[in-house]
């Protein structure tokens, strides 16, 4: 199948996604679901003014610490977990366990704990993200032969300069996977609790919107986070590939 | 005194049986097979020898009724097999085609089930069939647990119970060690003489051919069409001993003989310039 | 239970109970968080009292739709999907992203249309949880061997039979591990919905608990949530687990 034939394919999918957001808008009518043009319109006005670069800048600054917590804790549990058979013997299935579980529920726990700023916002992000960054960095480092870790040790090189020089850069395209995963969840998890209970930031924007009736506001918003993840989720992928190609 | 296949009356007739193909995507149409005649008598052994890639694969599909034949026809105890499988014939596969999701006993028994035979009767011919196979210590372990010889056993005695009268094998042995290939040789021996069933194998190895058919085909390089069908007159009551006679040797040769330049096209040696190095 | 078990079981009892001896000495401030005993009384409490009932029917009721929904039509589209091979190249990009982007931010949106009703949780737990069972339904049906159909024609099965004695048992391992994942998906939506915005259910009693400053009751219902979201992955974790050591026991 060729490249060409394949683009043009998915360019008729995203016209036909297009084509039912026009169909349902004629249904729901334009206070509940705004029209595709329409929308865009609005998006070019929308993005360069100062509300929206508040909350966006506020978005970014809680992702942005959140996804550092995530990967300095995650790297080293999972590290740790990976290197140290009992622990990740023992530990695995906990972590199995956390990651399926619905994270919203202890949210209010972290507020009590961390307070309805900043902080509380990070800390919820992060625990979105140590998850699957933890996992992920487990089965990497398991799944170093042991080979090399002999040679390392016929190397004299120590415990620090093992992971370092030898761990991590043979389980790299695996942990990249694992942090492209925690980019994801990490993002959601900041939008949820900024859903939740924030006056700054994208999502309490969009929360806003809705009460407010301001459909238009709500849809662009969301659109421009979509746009946003998949974006990025496309150049840790591409990333990615060239990290295992290497390898 | 046993009659000699050659007196039997014909089970299976195969009168000009072509293969090709068709285009697919970026690839042009393959002729893959044939024509190619063969008659086989009720009870022989057949053995199919041939380079990489000559269409042995598909003249047991062709055979089976799981391919139907571009041009010829195949007739199994008169009547015309086309696309669909005939009652009565069984085949083996390549491929591990046991079934993980069951026990041994119940891969077993997966075809019987279905025909409304009694229970009981379901009961004996299973364990008939695996203890012949000798996985009677076995019944009740999953595929997964046994080694790559073990589930083809479980394929052939699924195949057993049916009680088929043709058997068609396609390199069952492939992926065993050559010690296992000439122990499984036996078991294919002992199992032809108790069923009496007429049995067609497939296979790459000379030694296989050579020591368990009555008639070995060797066929040439892509598109496969059987170059000489040898006689190769062992009793039917033979086994892997019969390795150490001397017919043993000349027909294995002869075997090579044949095939060797074919081989060499197969693999895209040019066999002429070769011969003249 | 395996020397591990009992390992992991004692590491989760050390840091339960470590837990609670440092509430019960006053080093957690009593007010943000309750021992865990206290938390287990007042679960036991409230479940004897009924009181949260119609709210554990309603979650759990949802959350049931929510699967059976995306189980059944996630199964189907992907049967279609697999059958269709240039619409699944088409949209290949579609599955590789959608997990990508946060999908939950458009439960606001699904509000503003339907209104404040089930429905919007519904839509919202469907969208997040259907195409994990699509693209897990995809890969299993890639993965049926294909000596089956020529085993199953072999034994001259019909359609229907070649497909429910051989393909589905053959894809079963990964068709249930599509469920696991929009078991779990489903739930997390849903409590996540109903945490935002919802006019009943366990995540609206917890998000109502802890704007009425309600620690007690908050922290019952949370355990409980926890509890039960817990044992059901767990569950389905250790029956994927076994199913899949039956088919490759050691051997792939």
């Amino acid at each position: 199948m060729t490249a060409a034939r394949r683009a043009t394919d998915t360019f008729v999918i995203a016209g036909a996604i297009l084509v039912a957001w026009q169909v349902l808008h004629q249904i729901a009518g334009t206070t509940a679901l705004p029209a595709p043009l329409p929308t865009l319109s609005y998006l070019l006005q929308l993005v360069p003014s100062a509300r929206f670069a508040e909350n966006a800048a506020a978005t970014l600054e809680a992702f942005g610490l959140a996804l550092l917590l995530a990967c300095l804790i995650g790297l080293a549990v999972g590290v740790w977990m990976g290197a140290h058979r009992l622990s990740g013997a023992v530990g695995e299935p906990i972590l199995v366990a956390l990651y399926s579980l619905p994270k919203i529920t202890l949210y209010p726990v972290v507020l009590l704990i961390f307070g309805l700023g900043l902080s509380g916002k990070v800390v919820f992000g992060a625990m979105h993200g140590i998850l699957p960054i933890a996992l992920l960095t487990m089965g990497a480092i398991r799944a170093i032969p042991s080979v090399y870790l002999r040679s390392a040790r016929a190397l004299h090189l120590s415990p620090w300069q093992t992971i370092a020089t030898v761990l991590l850069p043979a389980a790299l395209p695996e942990v990249f996977t694992g942090l492209r995963i925690g980019f994801t969840v990490t993002l959601l998890g900041v939008l949820l609790g900024e859903m939740f209970a924030s006056k700054l930031g994208l999502g309490s924007m969009i929360m806003t919107d809705m009460s407010l009736a301001q459909s238009e506001d709500m849809i662009t918003v969301a659109l421009i986070l979509f746009v946003f993840a998949a974006f990025a989720n496309a150049l840790l992928l591409w990333v990615e590939h060239k990290l295992q190609r290497r390898a | 005194m046993t009659i000699s296949p050659s007196q039997r009356e014909v089970h299976v007739q195969v009168a000009g049986v072509t293969r090709i193909y068709p285009a697919a995507g970026d690839h042009p149409p393959v002729h893959a097979l044939g024509p190619v005649d063969l008659t086989l008598r009720k009870g022989e052994f057949f053995a199919v020898i041939g380079p990489s890639g000559c269409g042995k694969s598909t003249l047991l599909e062709v055979l089976a009724g799981l391919q139907k034949p571009t041009a010829g026809r195949v007739t199994f105890e008169g009547q015309l097999v086309s696309g669909t499988v005939p009652e009565g014939i069984g085949v083996v596969f390549q491929e591990d085609a046991s079934f993980p999701w069951l026990t041994v006993w119940d891969n077993a028994a997966f075809g019987l089930r279905r025909n409304g035979v009694k229970e009981a009767e379901v009961r004996r011919r299973v364990d008939d069939a695996l203890s012949f196979m000798g996985l009677k210590d076995f019944t009740r372990a999953y595929p997964s647990h046994l080694s790559g010889g073990m589930r083809q056993r479980v394929c052939i005695a699924r195949t057993l119970v049916l009680q088929p009268r043709f058997i068609l094998l396609d390199e069952p042995f492939g992926a065993l060690d050559a010690q296992t290939r000439l122990l499984m040789g036996d078991e294919m021996l002992r199992l032809w003489r108790r069923t009496g069933a007429t049995v067609l194998l497939i296979t790459h190895a000379l030694d296989e051919a050579a020591m368990l058919a009555d008639r070995v085909g060797a066929m040439s390089a892509r598109p496969g069409r059987f170059i000489e069908i040898i006689d190769t007159g062992w009793p039917r009551e033979r086994d892997s001993g019969i390795v150490a006679e001397a017919a043993f040797g000349e027909i294995t040769g002869r075997l090579w003989e044949r095939l060797r330049g074919e081989s060499m096209k197969a693999l895209g040696y040019d066999a002429a310039a070769m011969a003249a190095e | 239970m395996t020397r591990i078990g009992l390992i992991r079981l004692a590491v989760i009892a050390a840091l339960i109970g470590g837990f609670e001896l440092a509430c019960r000495a006053g080093l957690v401030n009593h007010r943000i968080v309750i021992p865990p005993s206290e938390m287990a009384g007042a679960l036991a409490a409230l479940l004897a009292s009924g009181a949260i009932n119609s709210d554990i029917e309603r979650t759990l009721g949802v959350v049931a739709v929510v699967i059976a929904l995306s189980v059944t039509f996630g199964f189907a589209a992907g049967i279609a999907i697999h059958a269709l091979p240039r619409l699944r190249e088409a949209l290949e990009p579609l599955f590789a992203t959608y997990y990508a982007v946060p999908i939950f931010i458009f439960y606001p949106v699904l509000i503003a249309i339907f209104g404040l009703s089930p429905i919007p949780i519904v839509l919202i737990g469907v969208a997040t949880a259907i195409v994990a069972m699509i693209i897990a339904t995809i890969n299993g049906l890639d993965r049926i061997p294909r000596v089956l159909s020529k085993v199953a024609r072999v034994h001259r099965l019909g359609r229907i039979a070649t497909a429910v004695r051989l393909q589905l048992p053959a894809a079963a391992p990964y068709l249930f591990t599509g469920v696991k994942l929009s078991v779990s998906y489903g739930f997390i939506a849903v409590i996540a919905a109903e945490f935002i915005l919802s006019p009943a259910g366990l995540g609206r009693d917890i998000s109502d608990a802890y704007t009425d400053f309600n620690n007690r009751r908050m922290y019952a219902l949370i355990l409980f949530l926890l509890i039960i979201a817990t044992v059901v992955n767990t569950a389905l974790h250790a029956l994927d687990t076994r199913w899949s050591e039956r088919r490759t026991g050691g051997r792939p």
